[in-house]
């Protein structure tokens, strides 16, 4: 095993991530305002900018999928226990006696297995929950006259809400997280040069060396 | 003739909406096409006496016209509804203005569209030349009926201080001139009546005025000259003498809409030319406002205001306060400014207390098109503010919508023995019993309800009233439509309805509270992890 500064996060991975973050704040905060907590929009442009926002959103998801799918970087979200308790025990003990993270990133596991549940989560339920409910919220005009349909809205647009406030949980507890371990700019950082020290077994290396020496520096 | 009365504009309006309502007898070039030239007739050169030698006359071609009016609600002030069975109509109802047409027929019936219904219980005269064709069909503007003559024109010699049913000083009409100019009714024929409904200009509606006559493009859209320059009868269509548009029982969601190519729908709603998707379904706004349709009348939306134009609206008439008189004589006061400088009474002896409004905010409320009345036979619960007309509709049945409204507000008279409304008569200048000639209430009433035949305890008293009118006219451009925040706002104009969801106007809902409580708690808890890594490893470190 080696320490090498690897790209983990190659160009597309990391404008998948800052805009789906700016997608993401857009959305909460014309969300907030049509659910009346705040008033800085007016009704009228925060809808139109909450749903082309949301349009965006779902293009982008749409290419974010494609990739993982062909490029295979989906298997770094498989979920796994191998050191899940670890961790677990770290962000809630071990921690706050000064310890060090326990985990060490590796070429095919960039995340911690806590990270990787959460983001597979995240991925599986909420994100798909606030795309389904956004897209029949949106398309209400097609089945207005459906039976029940103002009730069946109702449910809808407040099924929204409650994930949209558990996405908006999950980005407060997600930009915490970046304090713990290495320091927030050291965090960040990778998410913007796209490199990141990673152990690399004698394979990996030599196959980044000869096939992919871009990814090395 | 309708000669110029069809612009570019109102070809490109009707382009853009898909829609061509049918235009009849009017070409392309603005020409009338009509084959009939009515001067040339020599039965309309011979000299007439009175209105009912020129139906006559009319009659002689238009065989089947007279019975067809005779059987319109323009002739018979008498409808049953079909749904509630409740015997409605002008003869029957009572308003929340003069009230009541039993007893006061030939100042009420001034506006009938037949001549000398004068005071008969069996309702108008069965005779066929008692129909007035001129008052719909005069294209001389030159047609006006008097005040107080049960509808008959004014002929010389017009008695002095006369005044027709626009309060005008009254001029002797030239029947032949009136005969022979006849066409399809335009503004003026419709508004000189329904434009002073309730004793004067826009007194009723509040979306019938004489603005209308020639308004600005903000006031009407579609009448206005510089709009589609539309008159009443392209929206009110006609078949055999009837006419498409009911407040009685309102066609209040169109789910048809334009139907087929040249199918002729007569109905007078919106969607009868806009479609029931009239915004631009291209688009991502007009998709969404699309998605209003089936809860939000068009005219919600698209009468932001109604007694637009320079013409207020009564919107408060006390008649509690009627009788007061100075040194033995009625008097007036006038201290409200209209917005054009005029000057409307605030008080009258013979009416009360009034208030008016101009550019007034509609009420509004769901509706499924049904209005109930409380008639004479109905039971009233004085204590509270008696609805003279309830709107029915709610946000659960699936059909309403929500409506814009007048909301007048009135204190009228009722019985206060038997708990209804009554009847009250206040015209007659030469009987012993009318209001308004001798402020006696107990006279007034017991003489409407004798002539009624109806019960009357002999105890009155004034009850407070809502009546509600639907506006549907005074259409703005669609620039001026409302704006998704004047309802979609905590203080919105949809504030008061309760019941039904609506992103933007209820902050703080079950589901706010939940997931808020849900993400303060992960704040509360991110800050407690890293007081608590601060404090330990500080701890550590000394």
């Amino acid at each position: 095993m080696t320490e090498r500064l690897v790209k983990v996060y190659p160009a597309f991975e990391r404008f998948w991530h800052w805009m789906q973050a700016a997608l993401i704040f857009i959305l909460l905060f014309t969300g907030l305002g049509l659910r009346g907590l705040h008033d800085l929009l007016p009704f009228g442009p925060a809808v139109m900018l909450h749903t082309i926002t949301a349009l965006a959103l779902v293009v982008l998801w749409v290419f974010a999928i494609f990739w993982h799918l062909t490029t295979g970087t989906w298997r770094h979200y498989v979920p796994t226990t191998q050191g899940l308790w670890k961790v677990a025990r770290f962000y809630a003990f071990d921690i706050f006696r000064g310890a060090h993270h326990p985990y060490r990133k590796a070429y095919w596991r960039k995340h911690n297995p806590l990270q990787a549940l959460t983001y597979l989560a995240l991925k599986l339920f909420l994100f798909p929950a606030i795309w389904v409910t956004g897209i029949a919220y949106l398309t209400y005009n097609f089945w207005e006259h459906q039976p029940n349909a103002s009730l069946a809205l109702q449910i809808i647009a407040n099924l929204h809400v409650l994930v949209a406030y558990l996405i908006a949980t999950f980005v407060v507890v997600h930009v915490y997280l970046l304090t713990v371990g290495h320091s927030f700019v050291e965090h960040v950082k990778p998410m913007i040069t796209g490199f990141d020290t990673v152990d690399l077994t004698p394979e990996e290396e030599a196959y980044l060396a000869a096939d992919e020496p871009g990814r090395l520096k | 003739m309708r000669s110029g009365r069809v612009g570019p504009s109102l070809v490109v309006a009707l382009f853009l909406t898909d829609a061509a309502p049918v235009m009849a007898q009017v070409q392309s070039d603005g020409k009338s096409g009509s084959t009939a030239d009515h001067s040339e007739f020599g039965i309309l050169k011979k000299p007439f006496a009175s209105g009912p030698e020129v139906t006559e006359a009319c009659l002689a071609c238009h065989t089947e016209a007279a019975e067809q009016v005779q059987e319109s609600i323009h002739w018979t002030w008498d409808y049953t509804h079909p749904t509630t069975g409740q015997k409605l109509g002008k003869s029957r109802v009572i308003n929340a203005f003069c009230g009541n047409l039993v007893s006061n027929e030939p100042r009420c019936t001034s506006c009938h569209a037949g001549y000398g219904w004068d005071g008969s219980m069996d309702g108008p005269p069965k005779a066929e030349t008692a129909v007035d064709c001129l008052v719909c069909h005069d294209k001389s503007g030159t047609y006006t009926k008097l005040d107080n003559a049960a509808g008959h024109p004014p002929l010389t010699p017009v008695p002095a201080n006369a005044k027709t049913i626009t309060g005008a000083p009254a001029k002797p009409v030239d029947l032949n001139l009136a005969a022979q100019s006849v066409g399809l009714p335009d503004r003026d024929n419709c508004g000189q009546c329904h434009f002073y409904g309730g004793g004067g200009d826009n007194v009723k509606h509040g979306d019938l005025s004489s603005a209308l006559y020639d308004p600005d493009r903000s006031v009407d859209v579609h009448m206005s000259k510089d709009g589609a320059n539309m008159v009443c009868t392209d929206c009110h269509v006609t078949n055999s003498h009837v006419w498409a548009g009911s407040r009685y029982n309102v066609a209040a969601h169109d789910m048809v809409g334009t139907g087929k190519p040249g199918e002729r729908r007569d109905v007078a709603t919106c969607e009868s030319c806009h479609g029931t998707a009239p915004h631009k379904a291209a688009s991502l706004k007009g998709l969404k406002l699309n998605d209003h349709i089936d809860r939000v009348a068009c005219q919600t939306c698209h009468i932001p205001e109604f007694a637009k134009g320079g013409v207020a609206t009564k919107t408060f008439w006390d008649w509690s306060t009627a009788g007061d008189l100075k040194d033995g004589k009625p008097y007036g006061e006038e201290e409200f400014v209209q917005s054009d400088g005029k000057r409307l009474h605030t008080y009258l002896s013979t009416k009360g207390d009034f208030e008016w409004e101009e550019n007034v905010v509609p009420h509004y409320a769901w509706f499924d098109g049904q209005v109930e009345y409380t008639t004479i036979d109905r039971k009233i619960d004085p204590t509270k503010v008696v609805e003279v007309n309830s709107i029915s509709g709610s946000p659960d049945d699936g059909k309403s919508r929500i409506w814009p409204f007048k909301r007048m507000e009135g204190r009228q008279a009722y019985d206060s023995k038997l708990n209804n409304l009554v009847y009250t008569n206040v015209y007659g200048p030469e009987t012993d019993t009318a209001f308004w000639t001798n402020f006696d209430w107990s006279k007034a009433i017991e003489a409407a309800m004798e002539k009624a035949d109806l019960p009357y305890s002999g105890e009155f008293g004034f009850v407070d009233t809502y009546m509600y009118w639907p506006i549907t006219h005074m259409v703005a451009p669609s620039e001026n439509a409302l704006d998704c925040e004047a309802c979609h706002a905590e203080d919105g104009r949809l504030a008061r309805l309760a019941g039904f969801y609506m992103p933007g106007r209820d902050p703080g809902g079950t589901v706010d509270r939940i997931g808020l409580a849900i993400l303060l708690a992960a704040i509360a808890g991110v800050f407690g992890h890293a007081i608590l890594r601060l404090v330990l490893r500080m701890g550590g470190r000394s």
